[in-house]
């Protein structure tokens, strides 16, 4: 247990990156099917099926990460999930009641009678949008302190937008790679749209953070810092021009590359990611909150972080491998 | 109306809501295991057929189940922050081990087991439908274990007002716990042998005498009229282990205010709390003591022992912890009673569902969702006699409340209740509209579905 040093300095570090990879990845996984949501009403009949069925065999397991985060989140920093969660009240019950509606309009769109069909995809795609736009909303409010005044809610609101553009951004990158022809073509024209409010709300958040918290301005601006993150920036430029580049050109020949979309933006949200990340270190909940303040005891964590280190790489394991089944373009959904 | 009590009854409503769904696919994913194993060896269609219509009841309970769980983990933090606070620490790896042990394993191996048939050899495909059923069950586990330690806390101690882990082996084993978890895996399997009879009775009462209904309905009898008696015993001894560990919440169940011998079975009371004592009693003379000591002059305890001398009330709220438990018993004895007596008149008739008189199915339709009525029954009498604790002897309900305003608990509990009607008329709609469409032999062509493109995503 000491192998790493005190355990009470090192265990909240381990479990706030446990965190911050689930949520990544959560963002990731569940961001392109809610994307997948979003971009429903500019689908016709079939093209709905379609775009159920790139998604059917793995939404499920994408929101199991969210299922994760929060879960860390309560159990690893107890105090910080009971004051983000309460001061996040209705955008969190919003969020919940939009993933209740699209998680079984999935199903019942199917099962239900043909006349409520519609109905259902109706359901689908407003479900996926409140929660898309609920989480967005809480970036903001997270962004800025939990802080309630009439410009937070105004930075919340922009947040809440932009992060739903970006899930319907990764949702097209997931629609390239997943399907072909007509749904393909169009959502490489949605992606080429999107991309621009990713640029926005990637910059909005990088400005909007340093100018609301002098400490992150601290850290990001003092030498040498400065030129050690360099690169973050840097690199989301260069992403964003290659997926310009790439968006432009397709659908390339012989549908190469067609993976490459979802890729680079699966990178693109990891760097600034990263760069929020570094920016709270070490707050859980921003300049309130340390996770070393916020941490359970040691020996709880530690029986938690045991069960991880066995537990995660296999979940990692049958997550891939489904995916390995459930691999190439996205085929009618059926039981038998 | 303050805080606190809209708070419980948004988290009452949004537990009752998702504990129909596991209730359902924690024992119907073994129930699509034996059914395929059945195929696998005999090779008999009847067996795949049935694979085929249970396991769309499946997915669309499991979606259910895991979307209103997703909530459960959430409200925690906005309803009741003091929990985590205070007893985060022995509760928190309780539910990380459900969600790392359970949660994943079924949500990736059921986009296999559902939309994998063509694509994986066989043995991966049933491979796959145990690990869904396994995982169900883990989840059940963890769950019950952390539910149970709140009922009969175990292998820790305070320091600083907060609960630290001693003994992991006593806070998983702690002494309700394996009574609880075998009460409730019973209570699946009855859910489900009785949603097998009455929604294969509906069918077949619309003339689908297929071998596949026959198959449904028989089964969901047998495992009724298997089941039932043992979930009795069960229950006697679930509620011998209450009485010794939660004596308060006994009295309340058995509506008895004074500690004494010779306690009465109470059929049907109107407890008055206010004036503590039951009007309107029908009652088995020492009934309550022979049912908890065995002796017609055991001692059975009474309401009035937990009142503190301040006058503080340290026993839970009576008439709804006793009449939750009387519609669980009845809806128990319904439950025996129906399936003793199909199961009796199959096999003295020897004509196997073909004995089984219009009557008998027209009772089991309505029994489809009895076990949903005994199981939320259950959680109700367990529930609500734990109050006014929510850890017992450690911390009460009202410690653990969030600060949240009234309002606004009160405008997201109406949020949830009316997506929850909603969606609760939903599923009834259409497990009983996929009853009806394959409702004859020859499925009749569906004008809709006979363009280019199947349904997908079935």
């Amino acid at each position: 247990m000491d192998l790493f040093g005190p355990p009470e300095l090192w265990l909240p570090v381990a479990f706030a990156a446990l965190m911050g990879v689930s949520i990544l990845v959560y963002v990731c996984l569940d961001g392109y099917d809610l994307g997948v949501g979003a971009l429903f009403p500019f689908a016709d009949e079939q093209e709905k099926d379609r775009m159920i069925a790139s998604i059917g065999p793995f939404w499920d397991a994408n929101e199991t990460w969210l299922v994760l985060a929060i879960g860390i989140l309560l159990v690893a920093f107890p105090a910080a999930h009971g004051m983000i969660l309460t001061a996040l009240y209705l955008p969190v019950a919003i969020m919940l009641i939009g993933l209740i509606l699209r998680g079984v309009a999935f199903d019942f769109r199917a099962k239900a009678r043909p006349a409520h069909k519609p109905g259902w995809d109706r359901a689908f795609c407003a479900g996926s949008l409140m929660a898309s736009l609920s989480q967005g909303f809480m970036l903001g409010m997270y962004i800025m302190g939990l802080e309630m005044t009439l410009f937070t809610l105004a930075f919340a609101s922009l947040t809440a937008l932009a992060l739903t553009v970006a899930y319907s951004f990764i949702g097209a990158g997931w629609l390239i790679f997943k399907t072909e022809g007509a749904l393909q073509a169009k959502a490489i024209r949605q992606a080429r749209r999107g991309l621009w409010g990713v640029v926005v709300g990637l910059g909005a958040v990088s400005v909007a953070s340093p100018i609301v918290s002098p400490r992150i301005m601290d850290k990001w601006i003092s030498v040498p810092e400065i030129f050690l993150l360099a690169p973050l920036p840097l690199m989301s430029g260069l992403l964003i021009v290659a997926l310009w580049l790439l968006l432009r050109n397709m659908p390339l020949v012989g549908d190469r590359l067609s993976w490459l979309p979802f890729a680079l933006t699966v990178a693109l949200f990891t760097l600034g990611y990263l760069g929020m990340a570094y920016s709270f270190y070490p707050y859980v909940v921003p300049e309130r909150l340390t996770i070393y303040d916020a941490a359970s005891a040691p020996e709880s964590l530690f029986i938690i972080l045991i069960g991880t280190v066995f537990v995660l790489p296999v979940i990692a394991g049958y997550t891939v491998l489904s995916y390995v089944i459930f691999r190439g373009k996205a085929t009618e959904l059926r039981y038998d | 109306m303050d805080t606190l009590l809209f708070s419980r009854i948004q988290f009452g409503a949004n537990i009752s809501f998702h504990i129909l769904f596991p209730t359902i696919t924690i024992a119907l994913g073994w129930m699509l295991l034996y059914f395929k194993l059945r195929f696998a060896r005999s090779g008999a269609e009847r067996w795949m057929q049935a694979y085929r219509f249970w396991v769309k009841i499946f997915a669309l309970s499991f979606a259910m189940g895991v979307v209103s769980g997703i909530t459960m983990s959430f409200q925690f933090g906005t309803n009741w922050p003091g929990f985590m606070e205070t007893v985060g620490n022995i509760a928190g790896p309780l539910l990380a081990y459900e969600v790392l042990t359970a949660f994943f394993l079924e949500a990736v191996f059921l986009g296999i087991m559902l939309f994998g048939f063509s694509r994986v050899p066989g043995w991966l495909h049933t491979l796959a439908t145990f690990l869904v059923a396994f995982g169900t069950t883990m989840s059940a586990f963890w769950i019950l274990v952390l539910s149970s330690w709140m009922h009969t806390p175990a292998g820790y101690e305070m320091r600083d007002g907060v609960a630290h882990a001693t003994d992991w082996f006593a806070i998983i084993f702690n002494p309700s716990m394996p009574y609880r978890l075998a009460h409730m895996l019973l209570a699946s399997g009855l859910t489900v042998a009785f949603l097998l009879a009455g929604l294969s009775a509906y069918r077949w009462l619309r003339d689908n005498r297929s071998d596949e209904v026959r198959l449904s309905l028989v089964t969901g009898l047998g495992l009724g009229a298997i089941l039932m008696p043992v979930q009795i015993l069960m229950g006697d001894l679930h509620g011998l282990n209450t009485l010794e560990h939660q004596p308060a919440k006994v009295a309340a169940m058995e509506g008895n205010w004074d500690t004494g011998g010779n306690v009465p079975l109470l059929l049907f009371a109107l407890p008055d709390e206010a004036a503590r004592e039951n009007r309107a009693a029908i009652a088995i003379p020492n009934g309550a003591s022979l049912i908890l000591t065995h002796k017609a002059e055991g001692v059975v305890p009474g309401l009035n022992d937990f009142i503190t001398e301040e006058g503080e009330v340290l026993h839970p709220p009576v008439a709804p912890v006793f009449y939750a438990f009387r519609v669980m018993v009845g809806t128990g004895v319904a439950m025996l009673a129906l399936s003793w007596v199909a199961i009796g008149l199959m096999t003295w008739r020897r004509r196997g569902a073909d004995a089984l008189p219009r009557p008998i199915l027209l009772a089991l339709v309505p029994m489809t969702f009895s076990g949903w009525v005994a199981t939320l029954a259950g959680w109700y009498t367990t529930e609500i006699g734990r109050q006014p604790w929510l850890v017992t002897g450690l911390m009460t309900t009202e410690q653990a409340v969030a600060d949240v305003p009234a309002p606004m608990v009160a405008t997201t509990l109406a949020m949830y209740l009316a997506v929850y009607a909603v969606l609760l008329a939903a599923y009834i709609g259409v497990l009983f509209h996929l009853a009806r469409k394959s409702g004859s032999a020859t499925p009749r062509p569906d004008p809709r579905r006979t363009g280019l493109n199947p349904i997908p995503a079935e």
